[in-house]
C-alpha cells in the first residue's frame, strides 16, 4: 500500500518537474506572438520610412490592384470565425463538427495562400525592381510563411480530433486553443498590413 | 491517508538524464544544469573573446599594421566583439545567473518552460561554432559587431552569411529565455509570495525580459533584410538600388541600444543581491529600484537614434533623443545612490565578490558620466567612432557586465559547487583586473578625444606610446584571467567545505544544500518575504516561514 502511494506521488512529482506546466503555455504562446508581432513592427516601420523619405526613381513601376487582396481580407477574417466555430463546438464535445470546421477554416487558409499567389504571378514588378517592391514582398511573403505554418497547424490540429485515443478534446483543448490564437493574430496582421500596404 | 515522502528521494529526474559531471553535456530539463551550462559555455567563448581582443591590442603596439594583414583585422574586431556580446555577455547575465536564480527567489521547482529553457540552451553552441568557424571556410565577416551597410553588403559574403545565421541563433535563444523568464516570474511565484517582496535581480530580469521580447526579434527581421540585399540583391539598404541604409541603423539600434540594458540590467540585479548579504544591511531603497529598473526598460525604448546623430540626423530627432538619453541618467543615478547607501556604515567583508562588485560602482560611474557626455550632439559628433567610444563602451560592458560577472561567480560558486575559493587568488585576480582594465581603456578616452578612429588596424605615429600603455593593461588583463581559472579549478575539487549558507544570507537559494538537490528545496519552498533583512531584529522565524499548510504537511 506505502509502496504504491510512494511510486504514485513519485510519478506525480516527476511529471511536474518534466512536464511544460499547461496552465501557463498560452500566457508564453501570447509573450512570443507579442515578440513575432514586433518583427511585423520593424518591418511596417522600414515600410513607412520608405515611403517617407525615399522617392521612387523616376521609371520605377510600384502599383497595387485592390480586389484582390480584399477578398484576401475577406477569406482570412472569415477563417477567424470559423475557426472559433470549431473551438466551440470542441468545448460542446462535437468532434464531427469541429473537425468540419477545423477543414472549412484550413481551406480558407490554402484559398488565401493560392490567391496571394496569383497576386503576385500579376503584379508588374519584381522583387529587386525597386525598394517599395523588395518592402512588399518581404511583409506579404513573411505574413505568408505565417500562413502556411498556420494551415499546417490547423491540419496537425484536425488529425488529432480524429485519432482513436482523442488527443485533441474538450478535456485537452490546448493545441487547438493555440492554434487559435496564433491564426487569430495572423489574421490581425493582416489586417494591419492590409491597411498599410494597400490602402495608404 | 497520505504519506509525507522524503522528496529528493523520489525527485530523481528521468532516468534518461545521465547523472554526474555527463549531465552537463545532455539535453537537461533542470534550471541549474542549464545556468551552469550557460555559466561555463560562455566562459569558453570568453576566452576566445579575450584572445581575439589581445590579438587587436598586438597589433596596435605600432602604428603601422605588420602583426596581421587588414581584413584580418577587421575579422579579428568583428568576431571579438560579437562573441563577447552575443556569446559570452548576454547568455551569461541572463541564461546563466537567470536560470540559476530566478526559480530559487519565486520559489518554483523549476523554470515556466523547462524543454524550452533547454532549447534555448543548446542554440549557443552551435551559433558560436559558426561563428568561429566561419573563418576558416572563406573569411569571417569584416563589417563589425554592427554589420551597418553598405560595408556588409560590398564585404565577402559567405562570412557576412554565417554571421547573420549565427546571430539569429543567438537571437531566437535569447527571445525563448525571455519568453521563459516573464512566465516564471510572473506566473510561477510561490503563493503567498508578493511581486514587491521579490529579491531585486527578479526585477531586473523581469525588466531584461520585457526588453528582449520587443526589441530582439525586430533585429531578426532587420538581418532578414540584410541577407535578402546581400543574397537576393534586393535595394532595403542599398542606396543605388533606391535604398536607405540610415533605415538599417534605426532598426539596428532599435535592437542593439536596449541590448546594453540586456547587459547591464541583470548585473544591475545580481549587485544589489551581493552587496546587502557582505554589507548585512537591507538594500537600501528597494521601491525606488524596482521604479528605476522600470523607468530605464520604457526610456530603453526612446533613445536609439543616439547612436546616430552623425547620420544625418534631422535636428529635431538629435534634440529629442540628446534629452532623453540624459534622462536615464536619473534612474541609473539612484540605483548609484541606493548601492553606496546601502554600503554606507554596513559591516562591509571586503572579500573578492565586494572587492568586484565595488569593482563595478567605481567603473560603471566612469562609464555613465562618459556616456552622458556622448549623448550631447556638440560633443558626439566630435568623437563619433573614435576611441573615445570605445573607452566608454568597455566601461560599461567589461567594467560593468564583467566585473559583476565575476563578482557573482565569486558569490555563488560556494552554492554552485559546495565548495569555497580561495580569497587570495580572488583578491589577487581583482587587483590585476582592476588596474589592467582601468590602465587598458582609460588611455583610450584621451585617444579618441585627439581624434585616433576606431576599427582601424593603423593609426598616426603621434598614438604610439599611449596605444602601447593601453597594450600593457590588456596584457595585465588577460594574465588576470590566471589566477581566476587555477582557483576555480583547484577549488572545485580541494576547495573548504562551503556548507548550506557561507555567507549568512537570507535570500532563499542559500536555504537548501550546497549544490542544491534536483528539485531545489528537500521540503516545500521556503517562504522569503523580507529577503534583506540584515540588522534589522525581525527575528529568522517570521523572515523564514512556511506557510501555515506546509507546515501542517511536515507534520504529517
Amino acid at each position: 500500500m506505502t509502496n504504491v502511494i510512494q511510486s504514485e506521488e513519485a510519478k506525480e512529482v516527476e511529471i511536474s518537474h518534466e512536464e511544460e506546466h499547461a496552465d501557463h503555455r498560452m500566457f508564453g504562446l501570447a509573450t512570443f506572438l507579442v515578440a513575432d508581432g514586433m518583427t511585423f513592427a520593424g518591418f511596417f516601420a522600414a515600410y513607412l520610412t520608405y515611403k517617407a523619405v525615399n522617392p521612387l526613381l523616376p521609371d520605377a513601376i510600384y502599383e497595387l490592384e485592390l480586389p484582390l487582396p480584399t477578398l484576401n481580407t475577406i477569406l482570412l477574417l472569415v477563417s477567424s470565425a470559423t475557426f472559433h466555430r470549431a473551438g466551440q463546438a470542441l468545448h460542446k464535445d462535437n468532434a464531427t463538427l469541429c473537425q468540419r470546421w477545423l477543414l472549412i477554416t484550413a481551406g480558407l487558409g490554402l484559398a488565401f495562400l493560392v490567391s496571394q499567389m496569383v497576386e503576385y504571378f500579376t503584379l508588374p514588378f519584381g522583387l529587386t525592381d525597386n525598394v517599395y517592391a523588395s518592402t512588399f514582398y518581404a511583409l506579404t511573403g513573411f505574413h505568408g510563411l505565417h500562413v502556411t505554418l498556420g494551415a499546417i497547424m490547423i491540419l496537425i490540429v484536425w488529425w488529432q480530433t480524429r485519432s482513436p485515443g482523442g488527443r485533441v478534446t474538450n478535456q485537452n483543448s490546448f493545441p487547438l486553443e493555440a492554434a487559435e490564437l496564433y491564426w487569430h493574430f495572423v489574421d490581425g496582421i493582416w489586417v494591419i498590413l492590409f491597411i498599410i500596404l494597400y490602402l495608404l | 491517508m497520505t504519506i509525507s515522502i522524503p522528496p529528493q528521494e523520489s525527485n530523481q529526474p528521468s532516468s534518461l538524464q545521465p547523472k554526474g559531471w555527463l549531465r552537463y553535456f545532455s539535453f537537461s530539463l533542470d534550471h541549474k544544469v542549464i545556468g551552469i551550462q550557460y555559466l561555463v559555455c560562455g566562459f569558453f567563448f570568453y576566452l576566445i573573446g579575450g584572445a581575439l581582443a589581445s590579438a587587436i591590442r598586438i597589433e596596435l603596439t605600432s602604428p603601422l599594421s605588420d602583426f596581421m594583414a587588414r581584413d584580418v583585422y577587421n575579422q579579428v574586431l568583428t568576431l571579438h566583439g560579437t562573441i563577447m556580446i552575443f556569446l559570452w555577455i548576454v547568455p551569461v547575465v541572463n541564461g546563466a545567473f537567470g536560470n540559476y536564480l530566478i526559480p530559487f527567489y519565486v520559489g518554483a521547482r523549476d523554470m515556466a518552460f523547462p524543454r524550452l529553457n533547454a532549447v534555448a540552451f543548446w542554440l549557443i553552441p552551435p551559433a558560436g561554432l559558426l561563428l568561429i568557424g566561419s573563418y576558416f571556410i572563406n573569411g569571417a565577416a569584416q563589417s563589425g559587431w554592427t554589420a551597418y551597410p553598405p560595408l556588409s553588403i560590398t564585404t565577402p559574403a559567405a562570412g557576412q552569411l554565417i554571421w547573420i545565421i549565427s546571430v539569429l541563433l543567438l537571437g531566437g535563444s535569447s527571445i525563448f529565455g525571455g519568453i521563459n523568464f516573464i512566465a516564471t516570474i510572473l506566473k510561477l511565484r510561490r503563493p503567498g509570495l508578493k511581486l514587491m517582496q521579490l529579491p531585486m535581480f527578479c526585477w531586473a530580469m523581469l525588466g531584461t525580459s520585457i526588453l528582449v521580447v520587443l526589441s530582439t526579434p525586430v533585429l531578426a527581421g532587420t538581418l532578414v533584410l540584410l541577407s535578402f540585399d546581400i543574397v537576393a540583391h534586393t535595394g532595403f539598404f542599398n542606396p543605388a538600388l533606391g535604398g536607405n541604409v540610415v533605415v538599417y541603423q534605426h532598426l539596428f539600434w532599435f535592437y542593439s541600444h536596449p541590448a546594453v540594458y540586456i547587459m547591464v540590467l541583470p548585473a544591475f540585479g545580481l549587485v544589489s543581491e551581493i552587496l546587502p548579504v557582505h554589507s548585512r544591511k537591507p538594500l537600501f531603497g528597494y521601491t525606488t529600484m524596482v521604479y528605476s529598473i522600470m523607468a530605464i526598460v520604457v526610456l530603453g525604448f526612446l533613445v536609439w537614434a543616439h547612436h546616430m546623430f552623425t547620420s544625418g540626423t534631422p535636428p529635431w530627432m538629435r534634440l529629442f533623443f540628446t534629452i532623453a538619453t540624459s534622462f536615464i541618467a536619473v534612474p541609473t543615478g539612484i540605483k548609484f545612490f541606493n548601492w553606496v547607501a546601502t554600503l554606507w556604515g554596513g559591516r562591509i567583508s571586503l572579500n573578492s565578490a565586494v572587492l568586484f562588485s565595488c569593482g563595478f560602482i567605481v567603473n560603471f560611474v566612469f562609464g555613465g558620466i562618459t556616456g552622458v557626455a556622448l549623448a550631447q550632439v556638440p560633443f558626439d559628433i566630435h568623437v563619433h567612432d573614435t576611441y573615445f567610444v570605445v573607452a566608454h563602451f568597455h566601461y560599461i560592458v567589461y567594467g560593468g557586465s564583467v566585473f559583476v560577472i565575476f563578482s557573482s561567480i565569486y558569490h555563488w560558486y560556494p552554492k554552485f559547487t559546495g565548495r569555497m575559493l580561495s580569497e587570495n587568488l580572488g583578491r589577487f585576480h581583482f587587483i590585476l583586473t582592476f588596474i589592467g582594465f582601468n590602465l587598458c581603456f582609460a588611455p583610450q578616452h584621451w585617444l579618441g578625444l585627439n581624434g585616433m578612429p576606431r576599427r582601424v588596424a593603423e593609426y598616426d605615429p603621434q598614438f604610439e606610446l599611449v596605444n602601447q600603455i593601453s597594450s600593457v593593461g590588456a596584457l595585465i588583463m588577460a594574465l588576470s584571467t590566471l589566477p581566476f581559472l587555477w582557483n576555480v579549478i583547484q577549488s572545485a575539487f580541494n576547495g573548504n567545505i562551503a556548507g548550506d549558507n557561507p555567507w549568512r544570507a537570507l535570500t532563499p537559494e542559500w536555504l537548501t544544500s550546497s549544490p542544491p538537490p534536483v528539485e531545489n528545496w528537500k521540503g516545500p519552498a521556503p517562504l522569503v518575504t523580507k529577503p534583506y533583512g540584515y540588522g534589522v531584529n525581525i527575528g529568522s522565524k517570521s523572515n523564514l516561514s512556511t506557510s501555515k499548510s506546509e507546515l501542517e504537511e511536515e507534520k504529517q
